[in-house]
């Protein structure tokens, strides 16, 4: 069918069966738009900064596992929309973001609103592609998405000159790929595994490990059924809470940086690690030379470049994690669990010495209480996302989270600004849930334009600012490594919250008491808008326990009272 | 882990911005290139780049690994057992020793290439380590300009 480069976009991104996508119209790309216009097939967001759209796709791609779609303009357009794609890079999600760019026969001029996206964005997508002719653009469209889902996810980008898009050319969307030179690996090596399965065999303090891939991958049941069979204690990396489920017996907690007691120990006395999806960040790890000294390690990973990037591994085992445990499990049968009884009995006293906790107040509202108590009133029916900063480690450590894609967050680049745009592209994938960002202070205000957003489109996204008054994490390191030299990290000077949601079209509520926390946020779902809640909390309140960076895994900085509060160690020192 | 040297080769499908791909790979990864050669593969649509770096065997493993990561990139050889060549070419003032310079360039496997009014051009091709002593040996007829080719390799 003849049809232009414009309409080519469209019918690709229908046949790929995207029902929304993000974007932001400009010059180069507004071919593109008029189709948009012409169409019914999906449903178009404009978000209100290219950045935001971004994550929304991605907001999008990590609540489904479909790959979502952002939409932008040349030059400034695809400048903006670096911070997503570089976001979704770090922690492979697939998403494929299609620029504008200007006439072929301007490329190379330093055009208006030119600028090389394809360079630019070269080391922070899986792949790229900048079209040279209409002929190309069907097949290229289908390898983007085919890219971006497939292996080890990633987003792509597609960038694709003005003129191109004017022009007509004959569209048959391919229906199968072949890219010789790329192959993932999907299934394990059969004589690897059985290795790994003789090492577990032989360990006596043997450890799950298990990261992001594990969503990917969508081996959150089979991985339950693992650690129930095996009876094998389990920690999650930051980008995994949920796959077993909070109140699993077996699930030691989070470990790192950020890490409970339990883990950080386990990890650092494992005498063998199966890492499933994971890939040994150094908010993970710690000091590398410490790093589970007594330890071999499987490593399934889709990624071989991952394995043995930072530790040795012996017994490296490359394959998507489903598809490795499918071939894992029935071997699994001859495990003893009763021979690493003495191994969890040693974890089981661990946790009980050092147990994830804070200590509560009545006068004021503990940043840690709120996100427990948001557990209790919306739990396993709410999708979590989170900025980047004390408020995203405490969710992570409280919220009990019970499925996988129900925690969505920037964990490897560690992007501000993420958890607002990302909750409205959660919201749109799943209208049912009731959809919730847990962010700060500092992390809101860099994408609040979103308010107008949600306000528009009527999508009813609870912000919930846990709100201290500070750039929370900076100032908690300030405290602890820089004497209290609060560095431009003072955020008194503030908003009116409430009059700012509203001034977009949302509703804002300022919470000061536990009482009214409740109300706000029982409130916040009856409305059913765009809210922001403005949570005042104890404002020198610190995320422990804490490694601090470059430090070993097992020295960590516990919860004692002066530590837990920074204020409380100050009035002592003025006694 | 001693730092070696490494030849690499790598077969890539023959496409727009494929060599900056790779190198800015090897750039943001802090991978060190010595000489980098490129043709096209001879009746195909892949290219042959042929890089020299050098690194631990980890740092190795992960060029090898970081570069198959690479969408176009098709094979990655890394080279054990190779033959290994270098071109050079050396102008020279006309006043020099002409004879000595010719016999230099045929000790290491080349020869007179062109020869002006006022300059004469030799080349040599032969293994890296042999054209850095050529190199050596030149010096003594005050090269006006020598330009390396960079490594070939191929394995036995």
């Amino acid at each position: 069918m003849q049809m232009s480069g414009a309409q080519m976009v469209c019918e690709a991104i229908i046949a790929e069966g995207v029902k929304t996508v993000f974007g932001y119209p400009g010059g180069a790309i507004m071919h593109v738009y008029d189709e948009i216009y012409k169409q019914d097939g999906f449903e178009h967001i404009l978000n209100r900064h290219e950045q935001a759209a971004v994550h929304a796709a991605d907001g999008y791609a990590r609540a489904t596992g479909e790959v979502g779609v952002a939409m932008v303009t040349s030059g400034p357009g695809f400048t903006n929309a670096v911070t997503g794609l570089a976001t979704a890079y770090m922690d492979s999600i697939p998403m494929v973001v299609i620029s504008g760019q200007v006439p072929l026969s301007l490329i190379g001029t330093d055009g208006f609103q030119e600028i090389d996206a394809v360079g630019i964005s070269r080391p922070c997508t899986k792949h790229n592609f900048l079209v040279r002719s209409i002929e190309e653009l069907p097949r290229i469209l289908k390898e983007a998405f085919y890219l971006a889902r497939t292996g080890r996810p990633g987003p792509v980008l597609v960038d694709i000159p003005k003129d191109i898009t004017v022009e007509t050319g004959e569209f048959k969307y391919p229906e199968s790929v072949n890219i010789p030179s790329y192959k993932p690996t999907y299934k394990g090596n059969k004589k690897q595994i059985v290795k790994a399965v003789e090492a577990i065999k032989n360990a006596k303090k043997p450890l799950l490990y298990v990261g992001g891939g594990a969503v990917l991958s969508d081996a959150y049941k089979l991985i339950r059924e693992m650690a129930e069979k095996t009876k094998i204690p389990v920690v999650e990396t930051l980008m995994a809470r949920g796959v077993m489920g909070h109140d699993h017996p077996q699930l030691l907690g989070m470990l790192g940086m950020h890490g409970n007691y339990a883990s950080n120990m386990a990890m650092s006395e494992t005498d063998l690690i199966i890492s499933l999806g994971a890939r040994f960040d150094d908010r993970v790890t710690g000091k590398l030379s410490e790093f589970a000294k007594y330890a071999d390690i499987i490593h399934v990973d889709i990624d071989p470049a991952n394995i043995a990037k930072l530790v040795d591994v012996q017994y490296p085992i490359v394959g998507d994690v489903k598809q490795v445990l499918e071939e894992m499990l029935p071997l699994l049968e001859s495990v003893d669990p009763d021979r690493y009884q003495a191994w969890r009995e040693i974890l089981k006293r661990y946790d009980e010495l050092h147990p994830q906790s804070y200590i509560d107040s009545d006068e004021v509202i503990k940043p840690q209480w709120a996100i427990e108590r948001l557990g209790e009133l919306v739990g396993e029916d709410a999708i979590i996302t989170s900025d980047v900063g004390q408020h995203q480690m405490w969710a992570a450590q409280h919220y009990p989270f019970d499925r996988p894609r129900q925690w969505i967050n920037s964990g490897g680049l560690g992007t501000m600004g993420f958890g607002f745009p990302a909750a409205i592209g959660a919201k749109k994938a799943h209208p049912e849930k009731t959809v919730i960002n847990i962010t700060g202070d500092g992390s809101i205000l860099m994408n609040m334009q979103e308010l107008v957003t949600a306000a528009e489109y009527d999508i009813p996204v609870i912000n919930v600012i846990l709100n201290n008054h500070f750039l929370g994490m900076v100032r908690q390191w300030q405290t602890f490594f820089y004497e209290k030299r609060y560095s431009e990290t003072d955020l008194t000077f503030q908003p009116n919250w409430k009059a700012l949601a509203e001034a977009c079209g949302g509703i804002g509520y300022d919470v000061t008491t536990k009482e009214e926390f409740d109300a706000a946020l029982k409130d916040a779902i009856k409305q059913n808008k765009v809210c922001f809640m403005n949570v005042s909390v104890n404002r020198f309140e610190n995320v422990l326990p804490m490694v601090p960076a470059g430090g070993a895994l097992f020295n960590m900085m516990l919860p004692s009272p002066e530590l837990a509060d920074s204020a409380l160690e100050d009035k002592k020192g003025t006694k | 882990m001693a730092n070696e040297k490494r030849v690499i080769s790598v077969i890539v499908m023959n496409e727009s911005s494929v060599l900056a791909r790779i190198t800015s790979m090897f750039a943001a990864r802090g991978y060190n290139i010595e000489s980098l050669t490129v043709a096209p593969i001879p009746d195909s649509d892949m290219s042959h780049i042929t890089i020299a770096t050098n690194g631990s065997s980890k740092v190795m493993e992960q060029i090898t690994k970081q570069l198959h990561k690479l969408i176009p990139v098709y094979k990655v050889i890394e080279h054990e057992e190779m033959v290994e060549k270098e071109m050079v070419l050396a102008k020279f003032p006309i006043a020099e020793n002409l004879a000595d310079i010719s016999v230099l360039a045929s000790a290491y496997n080349g020869g007179v290439v062109n020869v002006g009014k006022e300059m004469i051009i030799v080349m040599a091709a032969d293994e890296p380590k042999r054209i850095k002593h050529f190199i050596e040996a030149a010096q003594r007829y005050n090269p006006c300009e020598i330009i390396r080719g960079g490594v070939v390799a191929i394995e036995r």
